[in-house]
């Protein structure tokens, strides 16, 4: 089976007529909540991704922010397929890989690898780096014995890392070299796509930075396709040429970051994005803030209609509470989905005056 | 000028271990006014929990070679024994920290806890300590308190614990609140909600506030100075126009120059600081940050710059010239700002 032709929101300019080399169609992933010793019951589910659509083009980054909670690294799973999905389609490359077992999975781990959060704990502290690195051509099988350890040394000078320390431990490297070693490990393979995890928010913003860098060289140089996730707007803005928004497990928003920034359509993103400090204290006083009253709900249950309505500045009722609302084109490449979506910042500026 | 609440003179803070002695802490100094803000930012291992842990007391004599003086409120904290620093604690200074789970006891009820430090401190009824405590729950914005107060920490979000942290820290009216990364492991919209409220209080308990940081955003917003620390010494100290518009030291500038912004449009390239913090036990000879630093020239590897202010307030340890710094932030440092 192929890829449907219609698609949440219209390919990005560059990448017209073009398949995606990810698609998701309608995905969902729900847990089940069970209680009792022996004889378990399902008394609820939680519902961790629930419809979500989004194609993601080869060579684009694609980043994904959220609250905690809203499912996006459930969604990360999902397309990686390390989850069974509940409902839904997953195409990797225009193929059908929602059903695929893991034999049938396997080949296509190659071309798609993850970068963990917590290069602490992703890393087997038993292991040499060494190990970690070549682990996955030992796996495969792609490189015969003799030539891994040459392999891996190359690796580690490509993200930075001193071949001589092959040999050494996790523990003996700080947090930004043991994420070069994740990295590393994700490379070996030579993927297409790589799921970025929260790559950096266990790091100092000037390893940060590193990181970063690092991720946008290799994409160069590899031709990689990012999907990008962070709770960290600032930083899915930097990497991403386009940014998905979840909420509660739906996509709310998507937009070209400079689009999404300029001119938020959804209440949720612009609250998301007042809510980012300022490292300018002139800009920062001038930024009017979107105050979110409350905190997520529990996706056990989650709101009828939007999602969004119970902590939305601009419900309006009883449309919001009983309507849930589409993604719906508005600028270039922006898709939104709310009823009544936030005016331009131009028009909001105009009015004022 | 009134006397400053807080007054740290040259604090040193060396801990030793088997591998040697780990200087954590290298000379600090700082001086805090009664309302004010501070906002300390620092890569890990740069000694800013380390010096104000030590302020707190809670490093002691026992576990490091504690040198120099911390002045509170005319007393220096560093002579006085631990029954009187106890007293200190919690009704002169108290400390948030930054995990909430941690730092709240799993199996006692949040209200319970409460109660427990006010009784520490005042010999009360436990009737009348439980109405405070939901009385202070109620101020940090925890919807129905009474309720909530009879809750465990477990049924609490990440947010709302920090409140409750912060509830306890304030509950006996302390003159200064230590908050160390107090956001670092909450999301965007709940960081601005904990940062608002400790500005709200600082406002309505005329307390003095610290935040010890990693991130240069954070404290734009709700600090009045700034103090940049390196490898257990003050880089920088400044106001936030001296440090976001002027800033004059060369790890400022890499810290400014390595966040992503949101308001900007996307950049070429981030430029960070190149190398790793060094080891705080074979700290580099000179200027710490002499390693990692482009600007370095003769003096940085063999002396060690003094913290001087030119004008009084705005002070920075590095040996560039002051023209020299003004043009090179301008020139290369400001342009994304």
């Amino acid at each position: 089976m192929t890829a449907p032709d219609t698609t949440a929101s219209p390919a990005p300019p560059g990448h017209r007529g073009q398949t995606p080399l990810i698609q998701l169609v309608g995905v969902k992933k729900y847990f089940p909540i069970t209680r009792g010793i022996l004889i378990q019951r399902k008394i609820g589910q939680v519902h961790a991704v629930d419809g979500v659509d989004l194609e993601v083009y080869p060579g684009e980054t694609v980043g994904l922010v959220g609250e905690t909670g809203c499912g996006k690294s459930t969604l990360a799973r999902c397309i990686t397929r390390l989850f069974d999905i509940t409902e839904g389609q997953v195409f990797f490359d225009g193929q059908d890989i929602t059903k695929h077992n893991r034999r049938h999975m396997r080949p296509l781990r190659r071309e798609m690898q993850m970068i963990f959060q917590d290069p602490y704990a992703s890393l087997n502290p038993r292991k040499t780096v060494g190990t970690i690195i070549g682990d996955p051509f030992r796996v495969h099988g792609t490189v015969p014995r003799n030539r891994i350890k040459p392999e891996v040394q190359q690796l580690m000078e490509l993200v930075g890392l001193n071949p001589e320390h092959y040999n050494r431990y996790p523990h003996e490297f700080s947090g930004g070299q043991r994420q070069r070693i994740g990295v590393a490990r994700s490379l070996a393979l030579r993927p297409r796509l790589i799921v970025c995890d929260e790559p950096v928010s266990a790091l100092d913003v000037s390893i940060q930075a590193q990181i970063l860098n690092l991720l946008e060289d290799l994409q160069e140089e590899f031709n990689l396709t990012y999907v990008f996730i962070a709770h960290d707007l600032s930083v899915v803005k930097h990497m991403s040429d386009r940014v998905a928004v979840m909420y509660l497990g739906r996509i709310v928003e998507i937009a070209p970051g400079d689009t999404l920034y300029e001119n938020p359509k959804h209440p949720y993103t612009g609250a998301l994005l007042s809510a980012v400090p300022i490292p300018d204290p002139v800009l920062a006083a001038q930024k009017r803030r979107i105050v979110l009253e409350g905190d997520v709900p529990s996706p056990i249950d989650p709101p009828s209609g939007c999602r969004f309505h119970p902590r939305c500045p601009n419900a309006q009722f009883p449309k919001c509470k009983e309507d849930d609302p589409r993604l719906t084109p508005h600028h270039p490449g922006q898709v939104a989905a709310c009823h009544f979506p936030l005016e331009d910042r131009a028009v909001i500026e105009e009015l004022a005056k | 000028m009134a006397e400053p609440l807080l007054e740290v003179r040259d604090l040193k803070v060396h801990f030793p271990t088997e591998d040697g002695l780990v200087k954590a802490v290298d000379g600090v100094s700082l001086s805090l006014g009664q309302g004010e803000t501070l906002g300390v930012v620092g890569e890990s291992g740069s000694g800013k929990s380390v010096t104000f842990l030590s302020v707190m007391g809670l490093i002691t004599k026992k576990q490091a070679r504690i040198e120099g003086e911390i002045i509170f409120k005319g007393q220096n904290l560093l002579d006085l024994p631990p029954e009187e620093m106890r007293n200190i604690r919690g009704s002169g200074m108290s400390m948030v920290f930054q995990d909430p789970m941690t730092s709240l006891h799993p199996y006692y009820r949040v209200g319970d806890q409460v109660v427990e430090a006010i009784r520490a401190h005042q010999p009360i009824p436990k009737k009348e300590a439980f109405a405070q405590a939901v009385s202070m729950l109620k101020r940090v914005g925890i919807p129905r308190p009474e309720e909530r107060a009879r809750q465990f920490p477990h049924e609490f979000s990440g947010g709302m614990r920090q409140r409750a942290m912060i509830a306890m820290a304030l509950s006996l009216n302390p003159d200064l609140l230590i908050a160390d990364e107090p956001t670092t492991a909450l999301d965007v919209t709940v960081q601005a909600q904990i940062l608002d409220l400790i500005d709200r209080l600082r406002e309505e308990f005329n307390a003095s506030v610290v935040i010890i940081t990693h991130d240069l955003g954070v404290v734009a917003e709700h600090c009045d100075n700034i103090m940049v620390m390196y490898a257990g010494r003050v880089a920088e100290f400044g106001d936030r126009g001296d440090i976001y518009h002027g800033a004059h030291h060369p790890y400022t500038w890499g810290l400014l120059q390595s966040i992503t912004r949101v308001d900007q449009p996307k950049t070429e390239r981030l430029r960070p600081i190149k190398g790793l913090p060094p080891s705080l036990i074979f700290v580099p000879p000179g200027c710490p940050f002499h390693p990692r630093c482009p600007y370095r020239f003769a003096p940085c590897d063999v002396e060690i710059p003094p913290l001087l202010s030119p004008d009084g307030k705005h002070a920075s340890a590095c040996h560039l010239p002051l023209e020299d710094k003004e043009r090179i932030f301008q020139e290369e440092v400001e342009i994304r700002a």
